[in-house]
This record gives C-alpha cells, sequence and structure tokens, in this order.
C-alpha cells in the first residue's frame, strides 16, 4: 500500500513539471498556427539552449544547498574576455578554451568565498556578480565589441567560432538539407545526457545531493563537502561561460550588460522543476523540462503577440502555479 | 483533573496506529506513559490536545466529554503538550517567549515589559525555577529552556503537563531540577504525563504507569506494585531475557592508543587505549567533555595537542575523512542532525559512507549498490518496506539501525558510538548491544560514550570515566558500579 502512494507520488513528481510543459504546447498550438511548425519548435529549442545551460549548472549549486547569482555576469565576463582575445587575433580555439577556463575560475572564487569564506550562497555570490559585472563593464569601458568572426585571421578559425552559436547540423542531400538540428541544441542535449549520467550515475553526484541533504552528515561521513561545493559553483561558471561563448557567436558581438537578469530564469527553471530550494532533493529532468516551459511561454506569447508586460506576469503566474502544485503533493 | 480516554481509534491512511487505546489520568498524580517506539504514545496524547483527531472513541474531562479540535483550545481548558523538540523562538528573550500570543499591554497594543516580567518572575518563583527573564532563548541550556517551556504551560494555569521525553537532552543536575520542579507541580495538583524511555526516571518519579503496545491499551497499575522487567515485558508482550546480552570474546591486541590530547578548554592530557574485541565504555556527565573528545579523535573537531595511534602507529588526523581512512567509524549522539540524510533513502545513507565500495572508477554499480544495502538491511534487520525508504519515515531504533549498518559496512577496525541507544525502545536497544557484541567478536575495538549507568555497566571490559575535560580513572568493568562511577564523575576519589 504504502509502495504504490510512493510510486504513484514519484511518478507524479518526475512528471508535474512535464505536464505543464506539454499542456502549454497544446494550448499554444491550438491558438496559434505559427507555433506549431517544425521549423519554430527547433528554434525555441535553441532559444532554449542558453539558459538550459547555465539552469543545468545552476541545479548543481541549488542541490548542494546554495545559490549562485553570478551566472549571469559570469556569463558576460567570460564573453567579453573570448571577445577581446578574438579582436586582438588570438586563435578562436585557444580563446574559447580560456574563457572556459576563466569560467571555471570566476565559479571557484564563488566556491571559495562560500566555503573558506563562509559566506551565504546567496551573499557571495551577490558579491561576485556585482564584482563580474563591473570588470566586463572596465574592460570594455562599456562598449560593445563586435565584428566578431571576421577578426578571426584563418578561415577555419572563424568558422569553429561562427559554427559554436550559429552552425547547424544538417540531415540529408547537402544543397536541399531534410532538416538542420542548431549546434547550441546539440550542445544543450548534450549536457542534459552529462548531468544526467553524473548526478544520478556517479559518487560526485551523490556527494552532490548528500552535501546539500545535510552536510553535516555529509561531512562525518568523509564526504569533501568544501571541495563539492567548490566544485558546484566551478560547474556553474563553466556552464555560463559556455553559453556567454554560444552567444557571442551567435549574435557576433558581445556586450558587458549580455546576460543580466539570466541567474532569475535558471533559478526558475530549476524551481519549475521541482528541485527543492533548500538542497538535496531534485532532478535534472526536471530542470530540462523547467527550461523548455520558460522557452515556451517567451516563444509563444511573442508569436501571440501578447506585450512584454503582459509576458512578464504571465511567467510569474505560471511559475507559481507549478510551485504550488509542487508543493501540495 | 480527570482525563479518560476510552477506545480511540485512529488511522493514517491504511495505517491504523490506535486499536481501542486508553488512558486514564487522576488529580495531581506523575502518570508514566510507556511503550516501543511507534506504539502510540505520542498519538494518543496528540489526540488528547487536538493535534489530531480521533476516529472514534471517547475523551472524558472532569466528567464532560470534549473533542478538542486545535492545540489552542486544549491549552485553553488546561492540558499543555511539551514536545520533545523544544517549540521555542530561540532569538527571544525569556518574557518574550512565555507571553508570546498572550502579551500583556498598555493602550495602543504597547506592550507592558514590566508587568510581564513581575508576572514571569512570580509564575517562575512558584515553581523554584531561577532563570534571568531577559536573557535569549539561545543562550539558554537545554535544561533552562526546558523549564521556560514548563513555565510558559503555568502561564495559561496549565492543570495538566505532558511531557515527551523531557530528559533526553538534560544533564544529570538539570534532570534533578525537573524532577523537583515536577514534584512541585504535583503538590500544587497539577497532574503530569510523563512520556520517557528511561526506566530509572520512571521508578523513580512516577505514581502510576500505563501501557500501550502496537497501538493498543496494555494496562494501568501502581509503580510500587511493579518491577522495571514487569514493565518491560508488559511492553513488548514478551520475555527478552536478559537486559545486557553476555559476550565471550578474546581480547586482543592494541588497536588505539591516545596520548595527551588536549583542545583549548574543553578537555586536556587525555590519554587511553582500547583492545581489539574490547568494549571501553565512557562515563561522566553530561557537558564533561566525552563527546568533544570521541569528536577530536575523528578529526572533526581540532585539537591542540597529543598523539593517536593506531595499531601501534601514529596516524595524523585532521579530518573526518582521514579518521575513516584510518579504520575509525563514529556513531554520533544526534542521529537527526548528524548521522542521517533524513530525507534521503535507506540505501543512499548506507552508500554514501561507502562510496568506494559500491562504485568503480567513481561510477555507481548497480550489483554492488544493492549487494551493499540488502546486506545491511537483513543483517540490522531494519524494518522497512524497501531500500528506497526515506529514513525520516523510520522509527527511531530503525534510523539508529540504518546508522549502525552504515558504518558497519565501512568495516571499521575502531567504532565510536556516541550514546547509541538514545529515544531508542527496549526492543531496538537489544538488538545494539548484540550488535556491539559480535563487532567485538570480529575483533573490533569499541568505544562506546553513554549517559546510562547500567547501560555503561553492562556492555563494558573497562569504564573510563571524564569530568570537566579530564581523565578521572578507568575502571575495570567487573568491579565498578554505579556509586565508583558516580563518585569519578562528580570529583570524588576512590
Amino acid at each position: 500500500m504504502e509502495k504504490n502512494k510512493k510510486s504513484i507520488g514519484t511518478l507524479i513528481g518526475e512528471n508535474g513539471a512535464y505536464i505543464a510543459l506539454v499542456l502549454l504546447v497544446i494550448v499554444i498550438s491550438i491558438i496559434s498556427p505559427e507555433f506549431r511548425t517544425g521549423d519554430n519548435f527547433l528554434n525555441l529549442l535553441r532559444q532554449a539552449s542558453f539558459n538550459g545551460l547555465i539552469a543545468f549548472g545552476m541545479t548543481c549549486v541549488i542541490l548542494s544547498d546554495g545559490i549562485d547569482l553570478s551566472v549571469g555576469s559570469t556569463y558576460a565576463l567570460s564573453a567579453i574576455i573570448c571577445a577581446e582575445m578574438l579582436v586582438n587575433g588570438v586563435n578562436p580555439v585557444f580563446a574559447v578554451i580560456v574563457s572556459l577556463i576563466l569560467g571555471v575560475a570566476l565559479g571557484v572564487v564563488s566556491g571559495v568565498l562560500v566555503t573558506v569564506g563562509r559566506l551565504q550562497p546567496f551573499i557571495a555570490t551577490l558579491i561576485t556578480m556585482t564584482a563580474y559585472r563591473g570588470l566586463a563593464k572596465i574592460i570594455t569601458n562599456a562598449m560593445p565589441i563586435s565584428r566578431l568572426a571576421d577578426s578571426c585571421e584563418s578561415e577555419s578559425g572563424a568558422f569553429f567560432f561562427k559554427t559554436l552559436g550559429k552552425g547547424n547540423l544538417e540531415f540529408g542531400p547537402a544543397e536541399n538539407p531534410w532538416f538542420a538540428i542548431p549546434i547550441p541544441v546539440i550542445i544543450f542535449v548534450l549536457a542534459l545526457v552529462i548531468f544526467y549520467f553524473v548526478l544520478t550515475k556517479t559518487t560526485f553526484g551523490r556527494r552532490i545531493y548528500a552535501t546539500g541533504s545535510n552536510a553535516k552528515c555529509a561531512k562525518l561521513v568523509g564526504v569533501n563537502v568544501t571541495k563539492t561545493k567548490i566544485s558546484v559553483y566551478a560547474i556553474s561558471g563553466f556552464m555560463s561561460a559556455l553559453a556567454g561563448i554560444m552567444m557571442i557567436s551567435r549574435l557576433d558581438s558581445a556586450q558587458p550588460t549580455m546576460g543580466s537578469g539570466f541567474e532569475l530564469d535558471a533559478i526558475a527553471a530549476v524551481a519549475l522543476g521541482g528541485t527543492s530550494m533548500s538542497g538535496g532533493r531534485g532532478r535534472i529532468m526536471g530542470t530540462f523540462a523547467g527550461v523548455l516551459i520558460i522557452a515556451v511561454l517567451n516563444n509563444g506569447l511573442n508569436i501571440l503577440g501578447i506585450s512584454s508586460y503582459y509576458q512578464e506576469v504571465i511567467k510569474a503566474i505560471v511559475i507559481l502555479v507549478a510551485v504550488l502544485s509542487d508543493r501540495k503533493r | 483533573m480527570n482525563i479518560e480516554m476510552k477506545g480511540i481509534n485512529k488511522s493514517f491512511g491504511s495505517n491504523q496506529v490506535l486499536k481501542d487505546a486508553g488512558f486514564l489520568l487522576k488529580d495531581g498524580e506523575v502518570h508514566a506513559l510507556m511503550g516501543e517506539n511507534g506504539a502510540g504514545k505520542s498519538t494518543l496524547m496528540k489526540i488528547l490536545t487536538g493535534v489530531y483527531t480521533k476516529d472514534s472513541g471517547t475523551v472524558i474531562v472532569d466528567g464532560e466529554e470534549v473533542s478538542y479540535k486545535t492545540p489552542q483550545e486544549a491549552e485553553k481548558a488546561g492540558i499543555v503538550f511539551i514536545y520533545q523538540e523544544l517549540n521555542v523562538l530561540f532569538d527571544l528573550t525569556v518574557v518574550e517567549n512565555l507571553f508570546m500570543g498572550k502579551e500583556i499591554t498598555k493602550s495602543f497594543g504597547v506592550c507592558d515589559m514590566k508587568a510581564m516580567k513581575a508576572k514571569a518572575k512570580e509564575v517562575m518563583d512558584k515553581v523554584g525555577v531561577n532563570i534571568p527573564v531577559d536573557a535569549v532563548m539561545s543562550d539558554l541550556s537545554v535544561g533552562q529552556q526546558q523549564m521556560v517551556e514548563i513555565c510558559k504551560a503555568l502561564m495559561v494555569d496549565a492543570k495538566v503537563i505532558i511531557m515527551d521525553e523531557p530528559t533526553a537532552a538534560l544533564t544529570e543536575s538539570e534532570t534533578e531540577g525537573l524532577f523537583k520542579v515536577i514534584n512541585s507541580l504535583r503538590e500544587k495538583g497539577v497532574s503530569i504525563v510523563y512520556i520517557s524511555h528511561r526506566m530509572e526516571e520512571i521508578f523513580a518519579l512516577c505514581d502510576r504507569i500505563t501501557i500501550l503496545r502496537d497501538g493498543q491499551y496494555i494496562d494501568t497499575k501502581e509503580i510500587k506494585d511493579l518491577t522495571m522487567d514487569d514493565v518491560v515485558q508488559m511492553m513488548i508482550g514478551r520475555e527478552i531475557g536478559e537486559r545486557f546480552p553476555t559476550r565471550d570474546v578474546e581480547i586482543g591486541d592494541e588497536v588505539l592508543r591516545v596520548e595527551g590530547l588536549t583542545s583549548g578548554k574543553l578537555f586536556h592530557d587525555v590519554s587511553f587505549s582500547v583492545k581489539a574485541g574490547e568494549v571501553l565504555g565512557v562515563a561522566g556527565l553530561m557537558g564533561a567533555g566525552r563527546t568533544e573528545i570521541m569528536q577530536a579523535i575523528f578529526g572533526n573537531l581540532k585539537k591542540d595537542s597529543g598523539k593517536i595511534f593506531i595499531q601501534g602507529e601514529e596516524v595524523t588526523i585532521k579530518n573526518p575523512r582521514q579518521a575513516i581512512a584510518a579504520g575509525i567509524g563514529f556513531i554520533t549522539e544526534d542521529r537527526k542532525t548528524e548521522g542521517l540524510l533524513l530525507e534521503k533513502s535507506i540505501a543512499e545513507n548506507m552508500e554514501i559512507a561507502n562510496l568506494n565500495k559500491v562504485s568503480n572508477h567513481n561510477v555507481l554499480n548497480k550489483a554492488k549498490q544493492q549487494e551493499l544495502v540488502k546486506k545491511g538491511i537483513e543483517d540490522f534487520r531494519v524494518k522497512c518496506f524497501g531500500p528506497w525508504h526515506e529514513c525520516n519515515n523510520l522509527s527511531g531504533g530503525n534510523q539508529q539501525k540504518v546508522v549502525l549498518a552504515k558504518w558497519v559496512a565501512t568495516e571499521p577496525k575502531i567504532l565510536i558510538l556516541d550514546e547509541p541507544t538514545r529515544g531508542v525502545d527496549i526492543g531496538a536497544k537489544k538488538e545494539i548491544y548484540n550488535v556491539i557484541n559480535d563487532l567485538a567478536a570480529q575483533g573490533v575495538a569499541v568505544i562506546m560514550v553513554s549517559s546510562e549507568l547500567p547501560e555503561v555497566l553492562g556492555m563494558s571490559d573497562r569504564i573510563m570515566v571524564v569530568r570537566e575535560g579530564e581523565v578521572r580513572g578507568i575502571l575495570d568493568g567487573k568491579e565498578a558500579d554505579q556509586a565508583k562511577i558516580m563518585t569519578l564523575a562528580t570529583g570524588g576519589t576512590l
């Protein structure tokens, strides 16, 4: 009896966000013919992938009983550094790798503030968020950097850089492909698989959950809580940097103000996915659904021509309903 | 106040917790309510105080049938429940806590602090409690916090006070203080319902006892007509034999030696050793530094100086990871905040302490996971629905078994148990003693910290007595008795 109840509970728990997602897609599809095209769905997935990558990193941080407000600033600062390197003639592959490492380092700073500095995650990442944003503005003098691909010296370097955000994986004959999947979507799905594996199948994943569930207990059974916490912020930094680099590739320009407010979309996606804000409970598949819900809302409401002011209120209501229905279980 | 509860039934879902349970309380008595974990003691009292509603049955208070819908209603009628997890606001002062929600006010709702302080002092004097009314709750000891809870009950003129495991976190002297207060309340005609697993306390304090088993009413008796064995038998419905199982183990070589361990003001110059197959009991008053010494050995508390040797070799232990690597296991005194990932399953709890055993190159291995968890659940007879059963929903005894199982699976050479049977019922206690004996038989060196003297005496080969951070003596288990231990623990010499 108890067992039945539990399995039904987990079933709904796992699928609650998906039910909401399917409902939204059906409703908007009925209203709008433009929404329900294959091209638009691919477009929607591409839009989702940037927030998605950040939200995956955020999921790890929140599971460990932390929060990372600095994702938007890390996204911008890494992208700015990458853009600076490109316009100064640095090899694009090298520039991307250095920017990704920088993202990790920026995350580590937050992690060290949380663990060694014993700051509350909210405050620690509020500090890094402010500092990184400021640095991005200092470096660029608050000006955008553009024509990035053209700055690449080699043809192949420019191709590599452009592919990250703009490229497509095409299926069918080369001159007239059946369909093309955007590279960001492929990276997004790949990241989903990797995060799913790490969180559910590895000892590191277990340590993240244990740390978020009860850090005292985790420490006493030999989990290196400090290392685990620093690692999740490093992961979050890496994912933010990756999303940032993909975005400047797509836009062919970098702005110091890019990504402001991204932390809120990422946190909303994690919350929609049913992850506990106090850590220890949650699933990456939930976050995936949360990311898609937000993307469907953004895309669908735009297509429906709803003013952006109303969009925000509608988004807020959807999140509220989803989180409330989550709590009732 | 006279209370009569009859034929009470209560189910949670399909799980019937109370079947025809009952309870009789007289004016001015201290009435023990006993039963194993899950026998329905708390549920019955929560029905009386309006936390839960009964499915059927009658509750008669002073001749009138009642059914309180909220704890506030019960409180108004004079029945107050003091929970084991105290219900106090830690950041507020004593007065603020006492008058929360019923402040004495001047005009425009301004608090009349003077009047409240005066009233608070008056109530405290009545029961002989002396706590500064301006103190912030979190600065008080647990014992003092409990006294504040009792005073809070008296503020509303309680005629019945229900206490759930009130001494679980109290020091010896605080317990004495509590007993004095309870006795003075009894003289004033207040009835106390006393829920506890501590047999010694029940016999020292209570007038009558009611026993529940599996949600059923068993009997109500005068304490003076009973022996402890009678009570145990009524509680579990069968003979459990010896309270402390005997152990026949060849004691081997020294496994752990501690020399001159010191940490600030907590303890200094602590030296002792434990041999393979030996159980070293650690006795002392609450706050004597026993737990701190163990935490330091396990690397969870900084030590200033001192050496630790394992099997003759000096080891460096700066954190729990190094301690575990050196072969030490540590079962902490507070399983809820330190021992378990409460919201996680039995499997996850067992695996987190044994990640290297259930994985290949850091990737979890399903077969290894299942083997480890299955063995743990079977060996320790954890009552559960399966490995995925959330630890939150296990009884205290079963939670403790999960903690034991997870540490035993790490195959420690030295196992430190801090208050291993706290809040655990008699049946589970005995199972834990059996586990300790089995481990000793396998050559594990066991250190058992306990505040229950009968347990220390019943289980230990040697007994180390700690007082104010110092080792006062190490007694041979056969020669030790309660008097000797208490003499050392309170500063005397033998």
